[in-house]
């Protein structure tokens, strides 16, 4: 394992940018436009801490997780890693990082080869990475027993386990070269609710004995209340809002925020029945041709003329809270007069603070 | 709203499938009712047979491998018995089904408006003018925009909400009497999510359809059923209100279902209690009790497969196959100041 950076947060991410080219024509491809999967994107995520990123489909969170770990490149923007700049880092000098930085998947059927058995599935990147065959058995057993798999599972194949089996296989692999970042893609939204509490559990035991890092990425406001320490919320591939865990439930400044919360049901018939529930109407826009200003403005109830005309700066309220809205909900006139443009804004955002009324 | 003369009764239904490894049963004696304006919930996990006892009721599970016992009488028709044509008459006019996927549920090479007026005109003598009218009326009133227009559209320029309301709309086109939801929004966002529960939770105020809800998520189920019946590996375990389930539940597994959630109200807890093992393989269920090799209370008579009867307190409709006395089961279910299944050591 290599030196840690002094302090600094282990993953840092700077106007990331991802534009994927939609092309035209039957002989001849022009690009008629892009994709903005992700559009402007600044986070940092330190050590032994864990990120929920949460959007609805097609907001661009499964781009960001991937492009962050380069297995896409992205289109503009820096990532660092322990502090190195590793955004055009060749693939070469990437490789020993690689091992740091590792991936779970969502679908446990399609992310394990089927014709491989788990100890090759498991063992493949410690191949890769020389450990010898011997060495290899050895290690295998202790990643499965510390996934809560057994030994007799190594000669079997993915298909003769349930998928919450698969999942413990899937973080067995990304356990296996010991790395600081796994980055878990919806890695519960597949299974059943009796097994996912499981797979929660899990995961929260090995970040607290192995001191890992997590980028969680779901669409579920409420697995991720569950394992984060902050949440970024994302939509139409920009940052909304980005709070420390708690506070995103108790004080959402943001109206989408506000709509997703109201938008779950709650497992409590009274409660439910009890609870004011903000509805958004409408569906997410088109993100070839994302709408002027703040992107969500199409479907908000508080938007005015300056939200169609001004890109929202992200704001920094106390906490570390930001939210890139103009007219921010649940906070008071004296905490709106103290917020500070903050330097992860898009750097297409206006200057615009929002005004106390 | 919900009130009357039951309109679908499920009686002691088994479906069993033969299979390289033996006889799946897959349903195991399901009995239910469901009266009209109602909404009955039918949760359990993946492998609990509650797709196969939906799609039974429609005959779509029908197919040489597959026996059948038990009855389901709607109206004057026992549907499980029924032959093809009785069934083509019922089926989408009178029970009309959603399915979970919309991707894959709508003909991909035919226009939106096109599958709805299939659906209109297949049940009735309607000339295909006043067809195409219905259709977008249909579309219309399930909230897609620009009716007219998007009727022309191929599913695959509609998004999956769009998807998923046209599904309802030819679901709802004939003014069925019951409608059949398996995992209605399982494949959308949460924003969509609400919207389509509020569609169906419409239908039934305005239409007096009854609904039968197969789902997996307990907070959908808070939010728009009358009644709930939890399945796990093949039989029905619980059956009660909502209110009764949620806050007086009687089956350990209910427990655990219960306390598996994580909650979107609630703060983070040290641990979620999680229902150890894994379900039961149909091919070859534990002996008595189904749950028992995964609860922690379990004790000598669940060698016994317990029946479905009323053993609690609260309202006589109120069922639950576990053995446990009713006097025991509030402490043994309160695990952190919440409802949930202790961590004991079941043997997984």
């Amino acid at each position: 394992m290599s030196e840690s950076n002094g302090g600094g947060p282990l993953l840092q991410i700077e106007h990331l940018k991802q534009y994927f080219p939609v092309a035209s024509g039957l002989l001849v491809h022009r690009t008629v436009g892009h994709v903005h999967a992700v559009d402007d994107v600044s986070f940092d995520l330190d050590e032994g801490q864990t990120l929920g990123l949460v959007g609805e489909s097609g907001c661009g969170k499964t781009t960001l997780s991937r492009s962050l770990l380069r297995l896409i490149e992205p289109t503009e923007g820096s990532i660092a890693f322990q502090g190195q700049d590793v955004t055009h880092m060749s693939m070469r000098k990437l490789r020993p990082l690689r091992s740091e930085m590792q991936m779970v998947f969502q679908d446990p059927f399609a992310s394990l080869n089927p014709r491989k058995r788990v100890v090759q599935i498991v063992g493949a990147p410690l191949t890769l990475h020389g450990v010898s065959k011997g060495e290899i058995a050895d290690r295998v057993r202790e990643l499965l027993d510390r996934v809560g798999l057994q030994a007799e599972h190594m000669n079997r194949f993915p298909h003769e386990f349930s998928g919450g089996q698969r999942q413990r296989i899937g973080i067995a692999r990304a356990l296996a070269l010991e790395p600081k970042l796994i980055v878990l893609d919806e890695p519960v939204s597949a299974l059943d609710v009796s097994v996912q509490a499981q797979i929660i559990n899990l995961l929260d035991d090995i970040q607290d004995d192995l001191g890992l890092t997590y980028l969680f990425v779901a669409h579920d406001l409420s697995v991720v209340r569950h394992v984060s320490d902050r949440i970024a919320v994302m939509y139409l591939g920009k940052l909304m809002e980005v709070s420390p865990a708690e506070e995103l439930y108790t004080k959402p400044i943001h109206p989408y925020t506000e709509a997703l919360l109201g938008a779950v049901p709650v497992p409590d018939p009274r409660e439910n029945r009890a609870r004011k529930r903000v509805a958004v109407t409408g569906e997410p826009p088109n993100p070839i041709d994302p709408p002027s200003g703040c992107v969500f403005h199409t479907r908000c109830p508080h938007a005015t003329d300056v939200c169609r005309e001004v890109e929202p700066p992200l704001a920094r309220y106390a906490n570390g809270h930001l939210a890139a809205c103009h007219h921010p909900q649940q906070v008071s006139s004296d905490e709106i007069r103290a917020v500070e443009r903050s330097d992860q804004s898009p750097l297409s955002a206006g200057e615009e603070l929002p005004q106390a009324s | 709203m919900s009130g009357g003369e039951p309109i679908l009764d499920v009686r002691n239904l088994r479906v069993s499938f033969s299979t390289e490894e033996g006889d799946v049963q897959a349903v195991d004696g399901v009995s239910f009712q469901l009266r009209p304006g109602e909404v009955l919930a039918v949760v359990g996990e993946s492998g609990s047979g509650k797709s196969v006892t939906a799609m039974t009721l429609m005959g779509l599970t029908r197919s040489p491998n597959a026996r059948f016992e038990g009855t389901a009488q709607f109206r004057d028709t026992e549907l499980v018995n029924a032959t093809d044509d009785e069934l083509r008459q019922i089926r989408g006019a009178q029970i009309a089904m959603i399915f979970q996927d919309p991707m894959t549920s709508l003909n991909p090479v035919q226009r939106v408006g096109d599958q709805i007026m299939e659906q209109i005109t297949a049940h009735g003598e309607i000339p295909e003018a006043q067809a195409r009218t219905q259709a977008v009326e249909m579309l219309d009133r399930v909230g897609i925009p620009r009716a007219a227009e998007r009727a022309r559209s191929y599913p695959h320029e509609f998004s999956g909400g769009m998807r998923q309301r046209a599904m309802i709309a030819m679901a709802v086109s004939c003014e069925p009497d019951v409608l059949i939801a398996d995992e209605p929004t399982t494949a959308l966002d949460v924003t969509i999510q609400a919207q389509i529960l509020q569609q169906i939770a419409q239908l039934r105020e305005d239409a007096g359809v009854g609904v039968i809800l197969v789902t997996h998520d307990l907070g959908v189920v808070a939010d728009v059923a009358d009644r709930i019946a939890v399945m796990y590996a093949g039989q029905i375990v619980e059956r009660g209100t909502v209110d009764e389930i949620f806050y007086d539940p009687q089956h350990p597994y209910t427990w655990g279902l219960l306390g598996s959630i994580t909650r979107v109200d609630r703060d983070r807890p040290g641990r979620l209690p999680a229902i150890g093992g894994v379900p039961p393989s149909l091919a070859n269920p534990p002996e008595g009790c189904r749950f028992r090799p995964r609860c922690p209370h379990a004790f000598e008579p669940c060698t016994q497969v317990p029946d479905l009867e009323q053993r609690g307190a609260s309202g006589s409709g109120h069922v639950d196959r576990c053995f446990l006395s009713a006097q025991d089961k509030p402490r043994l279910r309160e695990v952190d100041g919440q409802v949930g299944l202790t961590t004991g050591s079941p043997s997984a």
